[in-house]
């Protein structure tokens, strides 16, 4: 019961307390404003480009802003504990560690979902994309897999916040890196195929593969199998980053550096 | 020494200081570094593929504008944001020294550092994409590098006389990136937005400066955008000195600066 507690309730006060941009205003330009900008460039230069139609940039985009969420959302939630000086109180507790620190993935979660909601019914209605109706439900469920496996990707990151001074530098790098190889806007089948294959490792890229198949009218059960490698990663990335968290937390205590910046 | 002498000093070593400054920061490095690499390459893919050689060279050019704008923004943006964090923002408002003159350097020195985004960005493209490398007006890309700066320069300290009185200055710079790119035609041209969006971009000196490099680089009349590009940085700076008082003297009168 307590462990559920830290988990749903501790994981919301985290979030509240540590999501720098929880404010409407900075949320509104940051969350929601600027994946719909991104999704206008991106469908304007593909259109400009012919690489491909405009609802594979809609939908590659909107899948793609749950990223903001999930990176910057996640490693914020970490990695601030450490900036305002309430990581060693944190970690004195004797709360379960699992529902301490996944308990914070949840909100980063519903946050993603809700941006890629808002971003791609932007989209839809300001470029005038046609999706048929019948596929919503599917790329719903699809946006929510690629969120998760996000945030999770966002706690690998966000567990190196206990070691390294400036995560801003390495998030930024992952959000680029995720943009240019994802597929939301270089299709997969124009990369070089070494790079086709880093892209395959991150996370988004199963998902916005999938999401695009059902925006062509593709079926749910079409893309099982891209969504079942999504989810697969996500927890894989999970599972690196509670690792790490527990081993950089175990060295911070051996070697008396918790608060070091 | 006289008073013009004095603030030209001041604008100088500001800039000079401002630019050593951001060189250092790990976050402004990478964003004058990996970002345009990132954009260079996703044009690069996207417009790689049988297209003429000037189309990927021009995608390089368009790339490179974007980080020096997203650099120029971020930087207006950041500056202030970190001068109120550190508590200096009130100490330079209540100096002798006009704020325009404290100002002005921080955004210029963001879009001088900005303009290394350009050579990496065509370095990026010889290197592993084989841009073809041409040059048809060398004295007129510098010409329209200095303009671009000046005026990128110029618009950011209009933005950055608005920040001063935002708490959250930093969070409007994610909005005004992608417009600003679409509406310059960095990469997409004017010609594919509506119509009512064309005065706007007229009113950017990222449009006329986009457009003097451009035609420098692959041939044209660069002096006109050139010239244009002049006129909008003068007529940003003295916007920017009447913005710059009015939103100095409001924050000073409400007592609102360092929580603004």
């Amino acid at each position: 019961m307590t462990g559920l507690r830290v988990f749903f309730l501790g994981g919301l006060l985290s979030y509240r307390a540590l999501f720098n941009w929880i404010r409407p205003s900075v949320y509104i330009p940051t969350m929601l404003a600027n994946p719909v900008f991104l999704i206008l460039f991106f469908t304007l230069l593909g259109r400009y480009s012919g690489v491909a139609y405009d609802a594979h940039f809609v939908v590659g985009n909107a899948i793609l802003a749950s990223s903001l969420a999930g990176v910057f959302g996640m490693v914020m939630s970490l990695a601030n504990e450490r900036e305002f000086g309430t990581l060693s109180a944190v970690l004195a507790t004797p709360a379960n560690r699992f529902a301490l620190f996944c308990g914070r993935v949840w909100p980063v979660v519903v946050n993603g979902v809700f941006v890629s909601a808002v971003s791609f019914t932007m989209g839809i209605a300001l470029l005038g994309v046609e999706l048929p109706f019948s596929a919503v439900p599917a790329i719903a469920l699809t946006g929510l897999i690629t969120a998760t496996s996000c945030a999770l990707f966002g706690l690998a990151l966000g567990s190196v916040g206990l070691r390294v001074r400036d995560l801003w530098v390495g998030s930024n790098l992952a959000y680029f890196l995720m943009l240019l190889l994802c597929g939301a806007n270089v299709p997969l089948s124009v990369l070089p195929g070494w790079l086709a294959a880093v892209a395959r490792l991150l996370p988004l890229t199963h998902g916005i593969q999938a999401a695009g198949a059902l925006a062509a009218g593709g079926r749910l059960s079409d893309v099982v199998g891209l969504l079942t490698t999504e989810f697969l990663l996500g927890l894989a990335y999970g599972g690196l980053g509670y690792g790490l968290l527990r081993f950089f937390e175990a060295e911070a205590r051996r070697e008396a550096v918790l608060d070091r910046l | 020494m006289n008073r013009s002498v004095r603030w030209l000093r001041l604008f100088g070593r500001g800039w000079l200081m401002h630019s050593k400054h951001l060189a250092s920061s790990g976050f402004f490095v990478l964003m004058t570094s990996v970002q345009p690499l990132v954009f260079a390459s996703l044009a690069f893919f996207l417009f790689g593929a049988g297209r003429p050689a000037d189309a990927l060279l021009d995608a390089a050019l368009g790339a490179a504008m974007l980080s020096v704008w997203s650099t120029t923004l971020i930087g207006s943006g950041q500056a202030l944001t970190l001068l109120r964090a550190a508590g200096l923002l009130e100490l330079l408002v209540a100096a002798p020294a006009p704020l325009a003159f404290v100002l002005a350097p921080i955004t210029v020195a963001t879009a001088t550092i900005g303009l290394y985004a350009m050579v990496s960005t065509v370095a990026w493209g010889v290197l592993l994409f084989d841009l073809p490398l041409r040059l048809e007006h060398p004295g007129a890309l510098i010409a329209a590098v200095a303009v671009t700066a000046f005026g990128l320069g110029m618009l950011g300290m209009v933005f950055a006389s608005v920040f001063v009185r935002l708490r959250y200055a930093n969070a409007l710079t994610n909005l005004f990136d992608y417009p600003v790119w679409l509406l310059s035609g960095m990469l997409v041209p004017v010609d594919v937005l509506p119509l009512w969006t064309r005065p706007l971009s007229w009113l950017l000196p990222s449009t006329w400066g986009m457009r003097a490099i451009r035609e420098s680089v692959l041939g044209g009349r660069p002096w006109f955008a050139i010239g244009i590009c002049l006129g909008l940085g003068t007529g940003y700076l003295g916007l920017g000195l009447l913005t710059v008082r009015w939103f100095s003297t409001l924050a000073r009168r409400r007592a609102a600066l360092a929580l603004a």
